[in-house]
């Protein structure tokens, strides 16, 4: 399978990526890791006319200690975040999931800028960008802005950044030690989740975040509702169906899906230490 | 779009479409037909390389994207005749059966001990769990990848 063809910019810097995407508009699209644009490239889902290639727009890949977040750099691969000392010690629920992403060929090559920008409801990342309480820095025509939570998936694979934007950095707030854990049900070692979750505490309280539950990434507000009010974790676990629109597909149907992220967050907040 | 990748120790220039992959550059290009394309959807780990001395996927990855970067493949491996302590260890442990996944496989191997050079079954069950083996041999893969950490005793 070959891509269609298109025209190919590599940017060196993220000013160069920027007037790249100013130029050509929605006909661009910005390839990081390439893993997930290329395979939608190949299988022709995708066919942008030009592909920007910042893979090398080195000064945006690196994992810094910004004080009350940890800074990670747009082109950081999910490598050298599994494998980062500061992400382990301060954010372990992104080390354990992105350790869980793919495999090790995936993970040498794909970026968490991508995989943030992807919105795949389906992948790990997103889950934890909204169990962590995370903020996007975004690049574009007009300056920088942040999003922040769900605001930044706005539809199937769809994030809200603008055909003329970019992430350059994502902040992820400094765990506080009320307790995190991440779920991952699937068949195949290196798969996508079936149905996952992302569980972590702090002092404004419990966020859960599912994967593979809703057209978008999504938060159990449910969930976090019911052990707001004082439910335990089997109680308000019952309610991680609520409000969710799965899809139903080979691996499993509507109906299996309510009753995995039930169950899986259950484990996930009592694995947290929350009961 | 023209382009220079060093594979192996030699630098290999071409003009290639963008939309060319790196598997095809390095198969139909070049000529080094010893990295096979298995299930050509990122999923098999047959077309694994070295790109700068990682793993990587070589269907997932364009060849312009590896433009000025060093390339290893199974090719390269051995030292003349002297073969590869990986290879050897995958001859020693009978494990390849058709064949088909070992390039992949044996690539995914020396990746897989450059960053964990004592790791327990275990992890190495999971280092692997990008490569697929149709003929499903992985108990004498995992033995062979065991066998080369411990120097093949
Ligand atoms: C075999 C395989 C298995 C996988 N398994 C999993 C899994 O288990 N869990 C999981 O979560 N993921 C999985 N993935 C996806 C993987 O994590 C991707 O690497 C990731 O989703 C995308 O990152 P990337 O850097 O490759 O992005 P790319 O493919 O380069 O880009 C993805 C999208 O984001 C846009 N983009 C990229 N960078 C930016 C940026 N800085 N600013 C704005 N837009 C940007 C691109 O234009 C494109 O639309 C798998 C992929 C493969 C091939
Ligand atoms: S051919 Fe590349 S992963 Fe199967
Ligand atoms: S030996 Fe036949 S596919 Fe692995």
């Amino acid at each position: 399978m070959i891509p269609v063809a298109f025209d190919y910019v590599r940017a060196t810097s993220a000013a160069e990526a920027l007037a790249a995407l100013a130029e050509h508009g929605d006909e661009a699209k910005l390839m990081a890791g390439g893993h997930s644009l290329l395979p939608m490239m190949k299988l022709r889902l995708a066919a942008p006319a030009v592909v920007v290639d910042i893979g090398r727009i080195t000064d945006l890949s690196y994992i810094r200690d910004g004080g009350d977040h940890v800074a990670i750099g747009a082109l950081t691969r999910h490598r050298d975040i599994e494998i980062s000392d500061l992400v382990r010690q301060h954010v372990p629920l992104l080390a354990a999931a992105t350790g869980q992403v793919g495999d090790p060929q995936v993970r040498h090559r794909g970026t968490l800028g991508g995989a943030l920008a992807h919105a795949d409801t389906a992948a790990d990342h997103p889950s934890v960008f909204l169990a962590t309480g995370a903020t996007v820095v975004v690049s574009g025509p007009n300056g920088q802005r942040e999003i922040t939570g769900p605001d930044l998936f706005s539809g199937f694979l769809e994030s809200s950044l603008e055909p003329t934007e970019m992430i350059t950095e994502i902040r992820v707030p400094k765990y506080t030690g009320a307790g995190w854990n991440f779920q991952k049900f699937n068949r195949r070692a290196q798969d996508w989740a079936i149905v996952g979750v992302s569980v972590q505490a702090s002092s404004n309280g419990t966020q859960v975040a599912l994967v593979n539950m809703h057209p978008t990434p999504v938060r159990a507000t449910a969930v976090e509702e019911a052990l707001a009010s004082g439910a335990d974790a089997a109680t308000a676990a019952a309610q991680a169906a609520e409000g969710m629109e799965p899809s139903s597909d080979l691996n499993a149907s509507v109906e299996y899906r309510q009753h995995l992220a039930r169950v899986l967050t259950r484990r996930a907040l009592q694995a947290a230490g929350i009961n | 779009m023209e382009i220079a990748v060093e594979i192996n120790g030699v630098s290999h220039s071409a003009d290639v479409e963008p939309r060319t992959l790196l598997v095809h550059f390095i198969r139909d290009v070049v000529g080094l037909t010893g990295t096979n394309i298995g299930c050509d959807t990122s999923s098999c780990g047959a077309c694994t390389i070295h790109l700068n001395g990682e793993a990587v996927k070589s269907c997932t990855v364009l060849a312009v994207q590896a433009d000025g970067q060093q390339l290893t493949t199974i090719e390269g491996l051995a030292d003349g005749e002297q073969l590869h302590p990986m290879q050897q260890a995958f001859m020693e442990c009978h494990a390849l059966q058709c064949g088909y996944c070992t390039p992949g496989m044996v690539m995914a191997s020396v990746s897989l001990l450059d960053e964990n050079p004592n790791p327990t079954e275990a992890e190495v069950r999971e280092g692997l769990e990008g490569n697929l083996c149709r003929c499903t041999g992985y108990h004498n893969i995992v033995k062979a990848v065991l066998s080369a950490a411990g120097g093949g005793k």
